[in-house]
């Protein structure tokens, strides 16, 4: 073909038929189209299977048990009786007491790293943190159980139980018996898990930020603190919020770490420091000896309630995001 | 080598720079710089990208100490105290500064203006010293129905009056503009030129802008600079007819820059 041929051929409008869609496919677009849109549809497809598997498998749960399911405080396989109230107050408890101790300490160290930390000390940290990110849980549930179910033994639970577990109210989340294992090891233990992933996203937002709103910030006579906890950080806050919201995540659905450390009972108990269980962790405990089909079948149904918590919590995390934007949102 | 016709013997200054050296690293960007900034004039600084006005600017508030290793020699007096003998931070609440982009914060409009009082503790009436401002920037009367809307809602030219009024908030002696105009239509420009004219009567201001008609329209005093060096600084009506460097003459021809 000439080069004038291909000019005109460009000034023809394109013409239907399978010609113009291999015309239309040697440039690309029609490709790129049909591979991103596949990809994508791939998604949904995956996690509506995921749901219908939950769903059909977990049908002798469901109609034995009903709704009951969810606030039933007993699980005991030996006399099929099985509720998930224990475990969804574990899954909770420990996640919240995670996010409790990981946002503050993430987010301080964030800022620190962007903020204040020279540029070459900043990245070695990074990295570090990022290694840290993808070490194995497993090795998160070692150092619980060397380091600090030993601890929570011996010196933080005997502290907790001696000074706030003798105050009004609170004291009740550090009474009773303590074994080392417990909701608050196990959230201590996510924390440690999760606060990478808060620093390592946070970092990334903080540093984004344009220096013009540092600058103006400082130029009103804002100290450096000043202009990074109220200009900075409301600047990234979305981004920020992003980081927590993997961490809950993360927390919500860790398994082996926890089964480690948590204790495996299937009680709710209001004291922190007692042993506990959560959805994930009992389904890996239970599954393999789970004897009988209505057992295996309220384990299964326990997987749709922790996709149920899941998909609630990331629902009100895009609420509350929205919510924080309203009056002072920042073009996307 | 700089040919500095000593603007207005009958006339204060409330700025004076006194052989000022400034350094990038080992690169230095402005060279043993003298000039004086008259109090309630307005001062342009013009010349080619590159030539070291906003680094000059930037000095005058210490902003540049926020960048790492830089470096600053010379002195700059505010109303003859040496500002590197004055705390940061009150400095930079007498010597507010606008900026090339407008750069509005995250929050509401209302918000935007009250900053600068809130962290300074002000302890009188928020609201009318925040309507005061947003006059004074001329922009009350398009934003007072809502206030409480996001900065970002707002056009580039209204959000450029903001920064300016949430600046003029903290009621500073000196305004330093770096390039304002540089990101709006000519409309706008004009806005902001109309409002430098009437805040003069309350502020000293000096502005980098490369625009030389904004220079001969604007400023009452207009400073050359070339390479980091000040070639030439005199009235403005002076310095755009009969320039007494042949470089100036140059540059305000458009033969180079």
């Amino acid at each position: 073909m000439s080069a004038a041929a291909t000019t005109i051929a460009h000034e023809v409008p394109p013409q239907a038929g399978p010609r113009a869609f291999l015309h239309r496919l040697r440039r690309g677009d029609e490709i790129a189209h049909l591979i991103t849109l596949t990809f994508a549809a791939a998604i949904l497809l995956i996690t509506s299977l995921l749901v219908y598997e939950l769903w059909i498998n977990s049908h002798l749960s469901r109609t034995h048990f009903g709704w009951a399911f969810f606030w039933t405080k007993v699980w005991d396989p030996n006399f099929d009786n099985f509720g998930a109230a224990p475990f969804i107050y574990g899954t909770l408890v420990t996640s919240v007491l995670a996010l409790l101790l990981a946002v503050p300490l993430g987010l301080a160290s964030a800022i620190f790293l962007s903020e204040l930390a020279p540029r070459n000390v900043s990245d070695t940290i990074s990295f570090l943190i990022d290694l840290l990110a993808s070490v194995p849980s497993v090795i998160y549930g070692l150092l619980g159980i060397f380091i600090v179910v030993p601890l929570m033994r011996t010196t933080f639970g005997p502290l907790l139980i001696h000074t706030v577990g003798n105050l009004p109210y609170v004291g009740a989340l550090f009474r009773g018996p303590n074994y080392g294992v417990g909701f608050l090891t196990a959230g201590i233990v996510l924390a440690i898990m999760v606060v990478p992933f808060i620093i390592s996203v946070s970092r990334e937002v903080l540093l984004t930020v344009p220096r013009e709103q540092r600058e103006a910030a400082m130029a009103l006579g804002a100290t450096r603190w000043e202009s990074t906890w109220q200009v900075v950080v409301p600047w990234a806050r979305t981004g920020i919020m992003g980081s927590v919201f993997l961490a809950l995540a993360r927390a919500l659905g860790e398994t082996m770490a926890v089964t480690m450390v948590i204790g495996n009972a299937a009680v709710i108990n209001t004291s922190l420091l007692a042993p506990g269980d959560t959805i994930a962790s009992t389904i890996a405990n239970q599954f393999t000896e789970a004897t009988g089909d209505l057992y295996l079948s309220a384990l299964i149904e326990l997987g749709l309630v922790l996709f149920l918590i899941t998909f609630i919590l990331n629902g009100l995390a895009r609420i509350l995001i929205v919510a924080t934007e309203r009056g002072g949102g920042r073009p996307a | 080598m700089e040919k500095t016709t000593s603007p207005t013997i009958e006339h204060k200054q409330r700025l004076t720079i006194a052989n000022l050296n400034f350094y990038y690293g080992p690169k230095q960007a402005v060279f043993g710089l003298n000039l004086k900034i008259p109090t309630n004039r307005v001062t342009a600084l013009i010349g080619p990208s590159g030539c070291g006005k906003s680094t000059f600017l930037r000095t005058l508030n210490r902003m540049n100490e926020t960048i790492r290793n830089t470096r600053v020699e010379g002195e700059v007096l505010l109303d003859g105290q040496s500002i590197h003998a004055l705390d940061v931070v009150g400095l930079r609440r007498r010597v507010g500064m606008v900026f090339q982009r407008p750069n509005p914060f995250p929050k509401s409009i209302y918000d935007n203006v009250a900053y600068g009082l809130r962290i300074n503790g002000y302890k009188g009436r928020l609201d009318d010293l925040v309507e005061q401002s947003l006059r004074r920037a001329a922009l009350w009367d398009e934003v007072k129905d809502y206030l409480k809307k996001s900065a970002f809602a707002l056009s580039g030219g209204q959000q450029q009056r903001l920064c300016i009024a949430r600046a003029l908030a903290v009621d500073p002696e000196v305004l330093l503009l770096d390039e304002p105009c540089s990101a709006l239509d000519p409309v706008t420009t004009a806005k902001i030129e109309e409002l430098m004219f009437h805040l003069k009567d309350s502020c000293t201001m000096a502005i980098v802008t490369h625009n030389m008609q904004q220079a001969a329209r604007a400023s009452d005093f207009t400073a050359f600079m070339l390479d980091g060096h000040l070639i030439e600084h005199s009235e403005t009506s002076k310095l755009f007819t009969t320039p007494t460097d042949p470089r100036t003459e140059a540059y305000i021809t458009g033969r180079f820059g």
